[in-house]
């Protein structure tokens, strides 16, 4: 087992991770990022395990990663299967194109948290965050903790992206106000922004012009979705899912390509660390069966996507192989009372629970035996 | 006195109303486990929050160390350890679950690092 890895410790974006949230399912317990992979690269290390760090994979064909090193120069490395697990890279300013000057001062919530929690840089003294997503809110915690006023969080939908704990423990905490249905309209600055314009957006989320409003800021953190991270899975022609931007995977997390399997936020991206270690585990365990040549080929069958249901992960599944199988997906619109959440094989029930409530900022799961079954319909019914 | 509080035990964010007086509770309606009425009844008399912060580390192979507080600690509490944390520098090298901070303001709770520094 090699783990090629950019950085040059282990541990990736949990590193930056210090808040408290991690391993509630998994360890029973609130772990912070550092001390949750601390656990699994103990254990890896153990296992025998060896690392390649500051390396750059630069391509994958056929189960050979082509990679660059500074110690090494241009390094090939043949594996049995190789695992993809390159994360996800977050949205910036150009993907959501705001308009304004390009003055200092606008960080993504990630680099801002970086800055902030491994390099001990502060990234402003006071500032706007756009998005509510889970980084943003607890990067206007951390914020607000070293010193600095966070005016308000920003947010298109008319309902909160990310945890609802954490608009809690970040914003209500701290007195920080939550604007749902408004969005950033023009960036103001010429060195150093010097505030944002704010203006409430209309059902179809466009602005409203006349309910424009100036806010003085310096600084303005854009907490504003992930992309999962795949030159890589796109440069080894692996089919692509349209929704989730990450490769189609079927239950044992395999990719299109035979031998290359993929797990976690280069997938699709998660709320919980603990569904991408089980979800990783998954992939490992049946990475080590195809090297092993234990893992049998067999035709698999498309999940179909039901009512209010955007994506469900894995996409494919075997009825040959069958058992039960972990499917992961999220709602298209949030349902404030009790839903069904319901897997069918045509009329006949597979699989069903009722939640109290769903949000698209929260994944669910079901997790149907899909022994031989001849389709696979996942959907959200309001009861 | 009526309270609304939301949950953050776990990621399901159970959303409650709490009746009491003087900080006792008298009943908690929408908790769907024991836990929560436990957290609705702290957060209705004293309300305690889990700090994490960072640590300044000199000679070391990173600027700093990320710590937390071992347990939940009043919130009221929170600018005042703070502003300790902030006081201090660690010399490397550091090693993970370093008590920074020994009983941080009484509280009864340290604050250790969660990683390490080489």
């Amino acid at each position: 087992m090699l783990i090629v890895e950019r950085d040059n410790h282990p541990g990736g974006i949990l590193q930056q991770c210090i808040h408290p949230g991690f391993g509630l399912k998994l360890f029973k317990k609130e772990l912070t990022g550092p001390e949750y992979y601390t656990e699994f690269v103990k254990e890896a290390k153990e296992l025998g395990v060896e690392f390649l760090f500051d390396t750059m994979v630069l391509e994958l064909a056929d189960n050979t990663l082509i990679c660059a090193n500074g110690q090494y120069g241009i390094t090939e490395v043949e594996a049995g299967a190789v695992v993809l697990a390159m994360g996800c890279r977050e949205r910036t300013r150009a993907n959501i194109s705001i308009p304004g000057t390009r003055p200092a001062g606008v960080y993504t919530a990630g680099a801002a948290q970086r800055l902030m929690n491994r390099q001990n840089r502060m990234v402003g003294k006071k500032a706007v965050i756009l998005g509510s997503g889970d980084i943003g809110m607890i990067m206007a915690r951390r914020l607000s903790l070293e010193g600095a006023e966070v005016v308000c969080v920003v947010e298109i939908m008319n309902y909160l992206a990310g945890l609802k704990r954490n608009k809690v423990q970040c914003l209500d905490d701290f007195g920080i106000p939550l604007m749902l249905s408004h969005t950033v309209t023009e960036i103001v600055g010429k060195d150093r922004v010097e505030g944002v314009k704010v203006a409430q957006v209309d059902a179809n989320r466009r602005p409203i012009p006349e309910t424009e409003q100036f806010i003085e800021c310096d600084t303005l953190l854009l907490s504003v979705g992930l992309i999962p991270e795949n030159e890589l899975s796109r440069g080894a022609k692996l089919q692509m899912h349209p929704v989730t931007g990450g490769p189609v995977v079927d239950e044992n997390m395999q990719t299109t390509a035979a031998g290359v399997f993929a797990a976690g936020n280069v997938v699709h991206v998660n709320d919980l660390v603990d569904n991408v270690s089980a979800e990783s585990a998954t992939a490992g365990r049946s990475a080590a069966r195809y090297a092993k040549g234990e893992l049998k080929a067999s035709d698999t069958l498309d999940v179909t996507v039901g009512n209010n249901v955007r994506y469900v992960c894995p996409a494919k599944f075997s009825p040959e192989r069958g058992g039960k199988v972990d499917f992961y997906f999220r709602v298209l619109a949030p349902v404030a009372g009790k839903v069904e959440i319901i897997a069918r094989d045509g009329d006949t029930v597979l699989a069903r629970r009722v939640a109290p409530y769903v949000n698209p900022g929260e994944m669910e799961h079901l997790s149907p035996d899909v022994t031989g079954a001849r389709s696979l319909t996942i959907e959200v019914k309001e009861v | 006195m009526e309270k609304k509080i939301i949950c953050t035990v776990c990621p399901t964010g159970c959303e409650m109303t709490v009746t009491g007086e003087d900080g006792k509770v008298t009943s908690v309606v929408g908790n769907t486990c024991k836990r929560g009425e436990v957290y609705a009844a702290s957060e209705f008399s004293d309300p305690v929050r889990t700090l994490t912060s960072t640590v300044r580390v000199e000679n070391g192979a990173e600027p700093l160390v990320p710590v937390r507080t071992e347990a939940p600690v009043p919130k009221r509490l929170i600018p005042e350890i703070m502003k300790l944390v902030n006081g201090i520098t660690l010399q490397a090298p550091v090693a993970q679950k370093t008590v920074v901070l020994e009983n941080v303001l009484d509280t009864g709770v340290n604050v250790v690092t969660t990683g390490e520094c080489d």
